[in-house]
């Protein structure tokens, strides 16, 4: 008799998690998964969902089940609860659980931070220019001219590293479809590393807030096929000046990306990499 | 500064001018002049150095308003009569002890004066902030109409930066901190046995701060420029390079800081000195050990902001290069810098703003539930866990920020951690519930609705503790529907649970339980409504503080604004319920819960002492279903020691009783 309520409730329990849990799973979540970290954060995302769902439905299960068997009825009146102070060893499971369950999710989620943000060997720098309210993007070529461009053009499959400078106040580059961003802060250079896999045409965003023009600090990635981006590369004109502030071509040599120069940007040290 | 200007004022009127007695004694009147003296003593001071150095033109607007923003609330102060006493002290002239008359209060104008009662100091607290969170709501309302549907509207981009930035300012340092201190002001000395608070005058000091903390910073709507928009984080270079509206946020937060720190003090020094005879640690309410707890938080971090914001104030006012990239000898100013000794308060205020809740909700369940809680010890360490632990997490909101990567792994595995606490504590309130006789009114119901939000805030906490996961959605939405899920279904209906639950005690009335309910449940259906969908728009990459989003979320911004709207008007069935019920509800009577804890054991309001004979602690604070057992006795130790007859040793503090979870003492 005295179990048949922890019956019940784990009856509900599992109830609630088998309906709950597809049905967190099933929705639409995310924009389109357009990068390798992408993936990796998506599958991050609904793992801590699987485990999240039952917390939330233990608790809710104890509160409602407590609310339906165990409120006041009329004709209590003075009647008090069981003086139960406490019991060990549901407390020391309900700390140990939790501790365990935590490592796993950490573990986890350092291995996805490992593998999004890893090293590879045929990656391509792209400098990033932030300022109230705009972003500049340039392409260090390999004859030591930069390409400027104001949208950002991306080849399909290809490993790149963004280099983040600001030339203002600290802004901020996200695409929620590469699920990747990074401020970009006055005075250092910060890393980012995405590479997209999938062609398509996506809004990049200030997510920092930078000032009055900070809603419409917008710009557009273009991911195309390592061909287009060829050509399109070759389309731009090289000679155009460098944007305000950022090292010239001189001291942007290939090869050694995001060199410090004597821009008025450059800064003292190198976050990131 | 003050000092040397209050003093000949207060001297000279006997032999020189004639001052009016209105004018000469503590209150509003001389209040006024005495900021009028404050403006003068800003464009004196101001006007001699600029003149001093040759700058021209003497009168500047800037150096006057960031000099008069500090000495006209100061001068205030002195004017109210919240310094007599220690000016009187420093200046040789007699001081009047303590003779009680500030105690009490007696008509409603008594509460628009220096007062020296816990009581009437907490009612101040707590309605002041009341006041700031409609302000804050209202600033709400508006930022909902704004983003009703994409495309401006209704606000300028930067009128809509200083909206949101003066409604999470004001919320989180005039209602959410404020009104946690202003409740435990009127119930811990009573709640401990005390007759006030350590330090009385000090505790009307750390009021009258606040409202002028909060008034600096609404008056920044009426600076040219605009109000401060750089949002409740102010972020070094941008706020360095804001118009005016900026100072009045770096400056009204140091007055809100000073009222957090001097009531901190009041609190630490209150709890560990001023017990009853009896009430050894472990016998303590847990909302006596969670303002322990808060106090610390708050004595350790506040001035970590105090200082980020001076340096604000100096990069901005005279110059200084703390933050500034580009210039100065070395280009070496260091933009990550602000934000690390901002985070550094600022998270554990996340702490000072749930901690509370968490002694109310302990408070409540355990009354409700008609049951002892569950694992009374572990729910005392676990809040002075989260207090160690509160200070190692700082750096997770700073994971996009630029800064070295290899922080971002500790800060992952501590902010993990703060789960476990968390998580004792939310199961111990389950374990609480199991098997009790639930009385499920008002407070409880909010209680218990704190219970799910917070189970979901902080489940989406531990999401955001991971790295990879934070990346793709910091400074999105979901942050948003976050922090609203921590404060808002966290902090706000455990104010709420405890506003219900002591309202009978602070007025005497009792208030109306169906509005009550109605207040809850709309609250509750609503909150979420609101919040709810902002995870999801936060995820597909709606960014926050933004005056104008993406057409695809056209659909899910009208739907929050219009919850969020009717989430706004149920707050006034609560305004309605406070104020009807205060003005003429039924009277309470001395414990209508059948509380075991000693405020309880007063008449409702307490007589103007808190106890007509000391309190006598003899048993824990929630022995609810021990049959006959009692918390608290008003007789001498040496009397009660019959009471409890049985096997007991000397001292009152290790006397036992039948069955409570600490009863060694605990000092």
């Amino acid at each position: 008799m005295r179990n048949r309520p922890l019956v019940q409730m784990i009856v509900f329990g599992v109830i609630g998690c088998a309906i709950l849990i597809p049905l967190s799973l099933i929705v639409p979540w995310f924009p389109t998964e357009a990068s390798r970290q992408a993936g990796n954060i998506h599958t991050l995302y609904y793992v801590l969902l699987i485990a999240s769902v039952p917390i939330f439905v233990l608790v809710e299960t104890v509160v409602l089940y407590s609310v339906w068997k165990f409120r006041l009825r009329p004709g209590d009146g003075r009647v008090d609860g069981p003086p139960i102070h406490g019991n060990t060893r549901l407390e020391v499971v309900w700390t140990v659980l939790p501790a365990l369950l935590i490592i796993g999710l950490v573990s986890y989620a350092y291995t996805v931070l490992r593998s999004n943000e890893a090293k590879k060997p045929n990656q391509m720098t792209v400098n990033v220019t932030a300022r109230q309210f705009g972003f500049e993007f340039s392409y260090p070529q390999a004859n030591g001219k930069t390409v400027v461009a104001s949208a950002l053009y991306l080849p399909k499959d290809q490993p790149v590293v963004f280099r983040l400078r600001s030339l203002d106040v600290i802004h901020s580059f996200f695409v929620p479809e590469f699920s990747e961003k990074l401020d970009a802060v006055p005075g250092i250079t910060t890393t980012l590393r995405v590479t997209p896999t999938r062609d398509g045409t996506y809004p990049v965003e200030c997510t920092e807030l930078c000032g009055p023009g900070h809603a419409f600090m917008r710009s557009t990635v273009h991911v195309i096929s390592a061909s287009r981006f060829q050509s399109w590369l070759a389309a731009q004109p090289t000679n155009r000046p460098p944007p305000l502030g950022m090292p010239g071509p001189k001291t942007s040599q290939p090869g050694v990306p995001g060199s410090k120069g004597g821009g008025v940007t450059a800064g003292t040290s190198s976050g990131g990499s | 500064m003050a000092v040397a200007v209050a003093e000949p004022t207060a001297e000279r009127p006997r032999t020189r001018v004639p001052l009016p007695p209105r004018l000469r004694a503590a209150g509003w009147y001389r209040a006024a002049l005495f900021e009028v003296l404050g403006l003068g003593f800003a464009f004196g001071i101001t006007a001699l150095i600029r003149w001093l150095q040759h700058i021209h033109p003497v009168i500047s607007g800037d150096a006057v308003t960031t000099v008069a923003l500090f000495t006209v609330p100061i001068f205030f102060l002195v004017g109210i009569g919240a310094c007599d006493y220690w000016l009187y002290w420093a200046a040789g002239r007699v001081t009047r002890p303590e003779d009680h008359s500030g105690h009490g209060a007696y008509s409603w104008r008594d509460y628009f004066r220096v007062n020296t009662d816990h009581k009437v100091i907490g009612i101040q607290y707590t309605v002041t902030s009341f006041f700031f969170l409609f302000v804050g709501g209202l600033l709400a309302m508006l930022i909902r109409v704004q983003l009703a549907k994409p495309g401006m509207q209704f606000l300028t981009p930067q009128q809509y930066n200083g909206v949101f930035s003066v409604h999470a300012t004001v919320l989180i340092f005039l209602f959410v901190i404020p009104v946690f201190a202003g409740l435990a002001n009127f119930v811990l000395p009573l709640m401990i046995g005390a007759p006030d608070m350590a330090f009385p005058r000090l505790n009307a000091l750390s009021y009258w701060l606040l409202p002028l903390g909060g008034i600096v910073m609404l008056m920044s709507f009426l600076a040219p420029g605009g109000s401060f928009a750089s949002g409740w984080t102010a972020y070094a270079p941008l706020s360095t390079t804001m118009p005016l509206g900026q100072l009045f946020f770096s400056i009204g937060v140091q007055f809100a800081g000073f009222s957090s720190i001097f009531t901190a003090l009041n609190f630490l020094v209150t709890i560990i000195t001023m017990r009853a005879p009896g009430m050894s640690f472990f016998r303590m309410p847990l909302l006596v050990w969670a303002n322990f707890s808060t106090s610390l938080l708050v004595v350790i971090a506040t001035p970590f902001i105090a200082a980020s914001q001076f340096f604000l104030l100096l990069d901005r006012a005279l110059g200084f290069h703390f933050f500034d990239a580009f210039v100065g000898v070395n280009r070496n100013g260091n933009v990550l810098m602000y934000q690390h000794v901002f985070w550094f308060y600022s998270h554990p205020a996340v702490y000072i703003m749930m901690l509370p809740g968490f002694g109310i909700i302990s408070e409540v369940l355990a009354t409700k539930s008609r049951k002892p809680i569950f694992g009374y010890r572990m729910m005392a360490f676990s809040l002075l866990a989260i207090v160690v632990l509160g200070f190692t997490v700082w750096a997770h909101h700073m994971f996009v920020s630029g800064m070295q990567p290899w922080i971002r792994i500790p800060m992952m595995i501590t902010t993990a951690i703060i789960a476990i606490p968390t998580g004792i504590k939310i199961f111990s309130w389950l374990a609480t519930l199991w098997r009790g006789v639930l009385h499920l009114d008002t407070p409880m119901l909010f209680a218990l609705g704190f219970l799910t939000m917070f189970t979901l805030g902080g489940i989406s906490g531990v999401m955001l503790a991971m790295i990879p996961f934070d990346i793709h959605v910091s400074q999105t939405y979901f942050i948003v529907a976050h922090i609203h899920y921590v404060l808002f279904g966290g902090s706000l209906f455990t104010i709420f649970a405890g506003v219900y639950y002591w309202f009978p005690k602070m007025t005497g009335r009792m208030f109306d339980e169906r509005l009550g309910k109605l207040h809850f449940w709309l609250t509750f259906i609503f909150f979420n409504l609101t919040f709810g969908p902002m995870h999801l728009i936060g995820i597909q990459g709606m960014p926050r503080r933004v005056a104008e989003y993406a057409e695809k979320f056209a659909g899910w911004n009208l739907f929050i604004s219009f919850s969020a709207f009717i989430l706004g008007l149920s707050t006034l069935v609560f305004l309605y319920n406070i104020v009807a019920s205060w003005r003429g509800g039924p009277r309470a009577a001395a414990n209508p819960w059948r509380a075991l804890t000693l405020e309880w054991q007063v008449s409702s309001p307490p007589p103007v002492f808190n106890f007509d004979a000391v309190p006598t602690v003899v048993g824990g604070p929630y022995e609810y279903g021990v049959p006959g057992a009692v918390h608290g006795i008003f007789k001498s130790p040496t009397e009660a020691r019959p009471v409890t007859a049985g096997t007991f040793g000397g001292l009152p503090s290790q006397e036992t009783h039948p069955g409570p979870p600490g009863h060694e003492g605990g000092e």
